[in-house]
């Protein structure tokens, strides 16, 4: 029961968050919607026994990825609210509606009329249960996941590091100011701030 | 009344829609990135949910691995935003058209 | 691991009242702890500056800051017109809640000195700490990178220019130290092999060997007092109030009772990094070693008087840094974070990890571990070697063309150019002799 109740609450927050996000005409509010989003997600972690993944969860996009879309929005001023209302291509709203509706549709259909099982739906979709990396009682979730990290996934890991490094130095370069030059703005009389 | 896999599975359908939507209705390109984001959050609670329900760690890997591709994503992603707003101001997704930088 | 030991058996009503008394607890304890540190601290820093400080508000004017609490709270709560109001008014509690959930991690009190730490009420086992979560200290790092959204968004809201300014530096300073605390974090949890509070203190009473400051080689120590203190904001990092600049920094907009908030988190912040100092590197309420004569009562307020003891020593760092450092500039901020800080702890950590692979005789290059060991930080050394002097060349090099390009020197004063990158050269990683000399003499 405990349960269900944490579960509607922390769903409620996390579809309001989304909502937030496409509906808000801030991008400052915009991003403070995707932090409470995040917050639920990591809710429902816990509610799965992932704890680990919570706090990276929490740790990562709260504490590091939306701290940078703040920072940027505000580095470079452009935290001014948007017109909503004015629409530039026509039609662009009920067809993104129209296929964001087919999409979900789609996706229940997936989820509901799949597989022998019909409405159970993790056994459903893939058909079998359990294989690769059993969960054990026994050792704390982060136990068990390092354990498959740096076994299973060793190769994987390592290039995720290498990632990480190209990402960094690709930022570096793309931001650049290279030689000092002045910055030309396209379109004058427009303010940065 | 008990949670199954199958209530995260529809709550996971609904925010990759709400994300997918965002996506394409929203032209600031930083308000599409955080679009993105919910959409990569969306196929993370399936993948919880899998392992859950599956009694299988993979599905809790993959999540980590999503998480950092996620962080370097977005690094590239906002890096290119500022190096296109400094020239333009009030960029919109529209005037990414050109290549020309 | 982790959890109270009442908890493992279901919870009943008893055990939901028992964690309502130890959060409220807690919090009277928390609270009470701000408002000392506040007084203490402009009666340590009055003293450093020859002054005498309050003393008209109750005795040694203990009460100064419920005083000023008080008057603050009577006076007029001004919102801004061209503030953004909602986020102005959540943003200070954004900032007091991280600081306070930080605090139900750290065990205050409890019997290490030969007990398990825990104390006995009502046949309920229980730690003294709110809460000892499966993730343990990670909590810790998720609430400090929360804390950076209160001074972000209160300086983002307030419609003003040097707030807005103050703000974009605190995240910059935040992401740039939260990388720094996290690796030096790394080193303490390799070594103590645990995420649970309770646990890397129990790990660390017995000996002063078992204490990781000892054990973790000092450097992961000052690398987290010095990035605790940059993501406190405090001086010498108090970049995001700097009053010759910045007018008030980010609360300068703020009156009232949301700036006696502002306040309050400050203060409680950095009562809570002391007490997670003093966790993760001296024991917290462990004693630091067993004391050769005189025979302690193992009592569980002992391990509370040793604790505040600690607490007091690092709170007093924190005034001392206060009263006698100067401000860094904001380019020095960014050097000493991404070209020092992190490259060090980095590379400690793998020297650490490295030692306890060789520890363990897996690696088996030779017979016994000591020989591995040695092999380990020998080649270990070398790699940090080579590793700092390509950090170096390279920041020689950007230094050079960054030179040439400005036209100024490099080509036609050769002189001026390399005394530059030596004087560039004394603030990047220290050598590696440096640093196995050091790891050899603390193993």
């Amino acid at each position: 029961m405990v349960d269900v109740i944490v579960f509607v609450i922390s769903a409620v927050i996390v579809l309001g968050g989304g909502l937030g996000v496409v509906l808000n005409a801030n991008p400052v509010h915009a991003a403070l919607s995707l932090v409470a989003s995040l917050f639920g997600v990591a809710v429902l972690f816990i509610l799965q026994q992932a704890h680990f993944l919570a706090l990276v969860q929490v740790v990562v996009y709260a504490g590091a990825i939306v701290v940078l879309f703040l920072f940027v929005i505000m580095l470079l001023g452009v935290d001014e609210t948007e017109d909503l209302k004015h629409e530039p291509l026509p039609y662009q709203r009920p067809m993104a509606l129209l296929a964001g509706g087919v999409l979900f549709v789609m996706i229940m259909g997936g989820l509901f009329l799949s597989g022998p099982g019909g409405s159970d739906g993790a056994v459903a979709l893939t058909g079998q249960s359990a294989a690769t990396a059993p969960m054990n009682s026994e050792d704390s979730n982060i136990v068990q996941l390092a354990r498959d990290l740096f076994t299973r996934n060793i190769l994987a890991f390592e290039a995720t590091a290498l990632l990480l490094t190209i990402a960094t130095v690709g930022a570096v370069v793309l931001v650049r100011n290279q030689g000092g030059e002045d910055l030309v703005v396209d379109e004058p009389g427009t303010s940065v701030g | 009344m008990e949670v199954t896999d199958t209530w995260y599975l529809v709550l996971s359908a609904l925010l990759f829609t709400i994300g997918a939507v965002g996506l394409l209705v929203r032209r600031n390109p930083l308000v599409m990135f955080m679009c993105v984001e919910l959409m990569l959050n969306a196929v993370n609670i399936t993948f919880v949910a899998f392992a859950n329900a599956l009694d299988d760690l993979a599905g809790q890997t993959a999540v980590f691995f999503v998480l950092v591709v996620a962080a370097a994503e977005v690094v590239v992603g906002l890096s290119i935003v500022v190096a296109l707003m400094r020239r333009r101001p009030n960029a919109t997704a529209d005037d990414i058209a050109e290549l020309r930088g | 691991m982790g959890g109270h030991p009442f908890l493992a058996d279901g919870v009943d009503f008893g055990d939901v009242l028992l964690s309502l008394v130890m959060v409220v607890a807690a919090f009277v304890i928390c609270l009470v702890a701000t408002m000392l540190m506040v007084w203490f601290e402009r009666k340590v820093v009055s003293r450093l500056q020859n002054r005498i400080g309050p003393n008209v508000a109750g005795p040694f004017g203990l009460l100064q800051t419920l005083a000023d609490g008080i008057k603050l709270f009577f006076k007029e709560d001004i919102i801004p017109t061209r503030s953004d109001r909602f986020v102005f008014q959540l943003a200070p509690y954004l900032s007091l809640v991280p600081a306070f959930l930080t605090f139900t991690l750290v065990p205050i009190a409890g019997d290490f000195s030969g007990g398990n730490g825990s104390s006995t009420v009502f046949g309920r086992e229980f730690y003294w700490q709110v809460a000892d979560v499966p993730v343990g200290i990670l909590f810790f790092l998720a609430m400090s990178s929360l804390g950076i959204y209160g001074i972000m968004l209160a300086g983002w809201s307030s419609g003003s220019k040097y707030p807005l300014l103050a703000s974009v530096r605190a995240s910059a300073q935040a992401i740039s130290y939260e990388a720094a605390l996290g690796l030096s974090l790394a080193s303490v949890l390799l070594v103590a092999g645990t995420l649970s509070t309770h646990d890397i203190v129990l790990g660390q009473a017995g000996s002063l060997q078992t204490l990781n400051v000892v054990a973790t080689g000092f450097v992961p120590f000052v690398v987290f007092l010095i990035a605790g203190t940059a993501e406190l904001n405090r001086p010498p990092f108090d970049l995001v109030e700097a009053e010759q600049e910045l007018v008030g920094g980010f609360h300068t907009e703020y009156s009232s009772i949301r700036f006696a908030l502002f306040f309050l988190a400050e203060f409680m912040n950095t009562v809570t990094m002391g007490a997670i100092i003093v966790t993760l590197f001296f024991g917290g309420p462990a004693p630091l070693f067993d004391f050769p004569f005189i025979d302690f009562p193992h009592a569980w307020w002992m391990g509370f008087i040793l604790f505040f003891a600690k607490l007091l020593v690092f709170l007093f760092i924190f005034v001392w840094f206060r009263a006698s450092l100067p401000r860094l500039r904001y380019d020095q901020l960014m050097d000493l974070g991404w070209k020092l800080l992190i490259p060090l702890s980095l590379g400690w950590l793998l020297i650490l990890g490295g030692i306890r692979v060789a520890r363990d005789g897996n690696i088996g290059i030779v017979d016994d571990s000591i020989g591995d060991t040695i092999i380990v930080l020998v080649l270990g050394g070398m790699v940090l070697a080579v590793g700092a002097s390509l950090i170096m060349l390279a920041n020689r090099n950007a230094r050079s063309e960054r030179l040439r390009n400005e036209g100024l020197v490099a080509v036609a004063n050769p002189d001026l150019g390399t005394s530059r990158a030596a004087d560039h050269a004394t603030t990047g990683p220290p050598g590696a002799s440096h640093d196995t000399a050091q790891v050899g003499a603390d193993h």
